[in-house]
This record gives structure tokens, sequence and C-alpha cells, in this order.
């Protein structure tokens, strides 16, 4: 299986690099090369590395384990019941009463773990993300993996009739437009029109349904770039990264807001499982 | 604080009572903005005063980037104030170098080493060159610049001074204000005018 999977890897890679040293020779067509890597990422997708991540988080998912030595299967209500699975990601961020805040689905795997299992949470956000050096992902992105696995062929279904919820997204929608920093940047300056790129990369206006889905769709992801899996935690922190900002704290009601905004700006998209990036 | 900045933000806050949206809106405002002071933490170079917005942001933010009224004069005359102009009175520097800086987008961000020269970032949005396709597409197209519009002496100071600071003609412009925070001096502005308006420019070719 790992062979196959770096097998196709490689593939990709070349495929990949084809267009790019093209691109410095002279002649490039921004919307063909774009249509390329959508082709070849598609059939990619069939034997995603993530693949491997899902497993990893099944495995975490029934083991018992931390101080309390419990299972996350035995204490974990994602919203539907404790170890129920299916459909639970494209449901999040949604309101959980026992925490009386509105999460998303990596925040709430987080919870369980300091609420049930008796982790830190100091622990766990100590490095959330894969670096570029690392070897294999933390727990937490694996664990996101297996549940967002879990919800493949469903649409995404926030529930924005849910006051808590709703408030969540209206913060969500300012945080997005907020403009501060020395570039003057907010979320909205890159990805607040239709159609704009930055150098090569199109940016999708996430105030849409079809901008939102692609904001949201084909993660967490398999980056091709070093090779890492990576969570929407992530994605929101390296944007912030980029808006020059100083760093989100990991699991934060920004974070969240901003989720909100974008999964539920995207409902009734069919969500695709785990995905992969470049 | 700049007393400027200070200043600006008194007027923006004074003129802005009548441009505010309906209260619910106003709420989740202040909320969001509560909510973004306590969720970040400094990281390298990015400091926590980044959260915090200066009198343009703060009117841009309050009214969709879309502000109205006499406020905007004189926040943008404020902005025009505030440009450096090169201490030689020379606008053009070398167009090589402009090229170079237009090409860099690096600068700022947390994972910067800070001191380092910060790039133009200017191939990000706009297409500037020929030879550079990998150009992004959120501001205008800049090829041809100078050969559409000439290299007068006024238009080699508005280019300056857009690039200085492009709040000075679009309060809520895109655009980073590159002169006014310090992320380009004097002498790297004028090689980035030279990029856009000297006749030898491969822009203007």
């Amino acid at each position: 299986m790992r062979k196959t999977l770096l097998g196709s890897v490689c593939a990709a890679l070349g495929l990949l690099l084809g267009p790019i040293a093209a691109h410095a020779q002279a002649e490039i067509d921004h919307a063909k090369a774009a249509k390329e890597f959508e082709k070849f990422r598609a059939e990619m997708e069939d034997s995603n590395p993530a693949e491997l991540n899902e497993l990893r988080g099944e495995e975490l998912w029934h083991a018992k384990r931390g101080p309390k030595n419990v299972s996350l299967a035995e204490s974990c209500d994602l919203g539907l019941g404790i170890g129920k699975l299916e459909g639970a990601y494209v449901q999040m961020p949604r309101y959980f009463q026992d925490a009386d805040a509105v999460m998303d689905a990596e925040r709430r795997i987080v919870w369980c773990m300091v609420e049930k299992q008796g982790f830190k949470f100091e622990d766990i956000a100590k490095k959330p993300f894969q670096g570029p050096n690392d070897t294999s992902a933390p727990d937490i992105t694996n664990l996101v993996m297996y549940v967002a696995g879990l919800s493949r062929g469903k649409p995404f279904a926030v529930d924005l009739k849910h006051p808590k919820v709703r408030e969540v997204y209206e913060l969500g929608k300012e945080v997005a437009q907020y403009r501060a920093g020395p570039f003057d940047f907010a979320c909205n300056t890159c990805h607040g029109a239709e159609g704009k790129r930055i150098r090569m990369q199109d940016l999708p206006k996430i105030s849409t349904k079809e901008g939102a889905a692609k904001a949201v769709l084909g993660w967490p992801a398999w980056r091709m770039t070093g090779g890492v899996a990576l969570t929407m935690q992530w994605r929101m922190n390296d944007c912030f990264r980029q808006q020059r900002f100083p760093e989100p704290k990991y699991a934060s009601d920004t974070i969240t807001a901003l989720l909100t905004y974008l999964t539920a700006n995207a409902n009734g998209v069919i969500y695709k499982g785990p995905g992969i990036k470049r | 604080m700049n007393p400027k900045i200070v200043f600006a933000t008194l007027v923006s806050a004074a003129g802005l009572s009548a441009a505010l949206p309906a209260q619910a809106e106003g709420d989740y405002r202040a909320k969001a903005i509560e909510m973004i002071k306590r969720d970040f933490k400094p990281r390298g170079q990015a400091g926590l005063d980044r959260l915090a917005e200066d009198g343009v942001q703060a009117i841009c933010n309050r009214t969709g980037n879309n502000p109205k009224g006499d406020i905007v004069k004189v926040l943008e005359a404020d902005q025009m104030a505030s440009i450096q102009w090169p201490a030689d009175g020379k606008l053009m520097g070398d167009w090589k170098k402009g090229e170079a800086l237009a090409q860099s987008g690096r600068g700022f961000t947390w994972s910067d080493q800070p001191g380092l020269p910060v790039g133009g970032n200017c191939y990000n949005c706009h297409q500037i060159g020929p030879n550079e396709l990998a150009y992004g597409t959120v501001g205008p197209s800049l090829l041809n610049f100078g050969k559409l519009r000439g290299n007068s002496p006024e238009m080699q100071k508005y280019v300056y001074a857009k690039i200085y600071n492009a709040k000075a003609y679009n309060l809520c412009s895109e655009m980073p204000r590159f002169g006014r925070v310090g992320a380009l001096t004097p002498e790297q502005i004028k090689d980035l005018v030279a990029l856009l308006l000297d006749p030898a420019s491969p822009v203007n070719k």
C-alpha cells in the first residue's frame, strides 16, 4: 500500500513539476495549468496518502488513552451521540451544550481529549500541526482525518437556525472583513472578489457558496509541499501569517468563528473527504 | 502611538455615527474585535499591536471599505502629508533593482526574519513586466504603464506617492502603504517608479 502511495506521489510530483518548469521557460496558460492540476489531483485522491492518517486516527479513536485511560469511542460526543461519527464532521461547527460553546471538529476532539481522557490542553496546543521536518502528524491531526473521512459523500450542514451558531457565524463574517496590521489586510482583501489570483494561486470568494466550497473542500488535506497532513485549523493559522497578523491561538473562538462562516456558506455542497493540496 | 493616527481615529469616530449601519451589525463588530484581541499571541516580529486599527483601518472596517463625506478627503490629505519625499529630489531610480524588488513577496510575517529587507510584493497582485507570467490579479495590470502615461514629473510624483501610501488617493485601497509603514525606503520606491516609468524598463517595451 505504502509503495503504491509513494508511486502515485512521485508521479504526481512529476506532473506538477512539468508545468512549473514550462513556466520558467516562457508561456504559461493559467487556466490550463489549473485545470491540469485539478485533473491529476482528482486521480490522486483515489489513493490519497491521507488514508494512512485516517487509519492511524481510527486506531487512536478506539484506544484507551490519557491519564483517565478512556477511549474517545466510548466517551466523545461529536454532536450525534457518543460513538456516532458518520456525518458528524459536516455538521460542525455546532453548539455543544456540555461545553456551552460552538466548536469546530478539531476543537471538539481536543475538548474530548482534555475533558474525557485527561490530556492537558497546553500539551496538545504546544505543537498541534505537522511541521515540514516531522515524519508523522500529531495525534489530533490523525483523529480529525478519521472523523472527516466518515463524512464522505455527505452535504455540509451547519445549523444556522441555532441562535448560538448564528451568532458565531456573524462573528466569523466580521473577522473576515477586519483589516489591520502593517499591510491593512483582511481575509477579504484576497478572498472578497470573484476571479482573483495571488501570483498563480486562484482565490475563492468566501462569501459565496461556490467560493466557500473551494475553501473547505479537500480539508483536512495531505499537502504535497513537504508531504504533510494538515487541518483547517492550520489553514486558518497560515492565512493569518500571510495576512501579517500575530498568531491565532490554537482552537480559539476566532478560528471557530471563521470556520463556521466558511463551512455554513458551503452548506449543501457534498463533502468528498480528506483531500490533496499543492 | 503616532499623534496623527490618534487624531485620525478621533476624527473617524466622530464623523462616523451617521455612517454606522444597523445596531446588530455594530454589536457583532464590537464582539468580534473583543474576540480577536483575546485570541492572538505575539510571534516573531508580529506583535499584538498589529491587531489594533489605525484611523484609516477603523473607518474602512466600519463602512465596508466605502466611507462617504468630507472626512474621506481629510483623511486622504493626512495620508498624503505623511509621505516622505527623497532628499535629492529625484524620483526615478534603477528599474532593474525595482524588478527584483517587485518579485519579492517576503517580509513582515511572523516567519520572516526581522530586519531583512521587505519585498515589494508587486507581482503578487499586478501584472508588470512582460516576462513574468506568474502574476496576480488583485490589482490592475501595470504592463505598459509608462508607455501609456509618459514619465512627466507629475506622473513620477503620482507613482511615487501611490506606492509610498496608496491610501492618499483612495482611502480604503486594498494596496498596502509601503512607505508609510516602513516596508520600503524612499530609495526602493524610486526603483519601483523606474520599473513603471523608465522608457528602458521592459514594462514599457
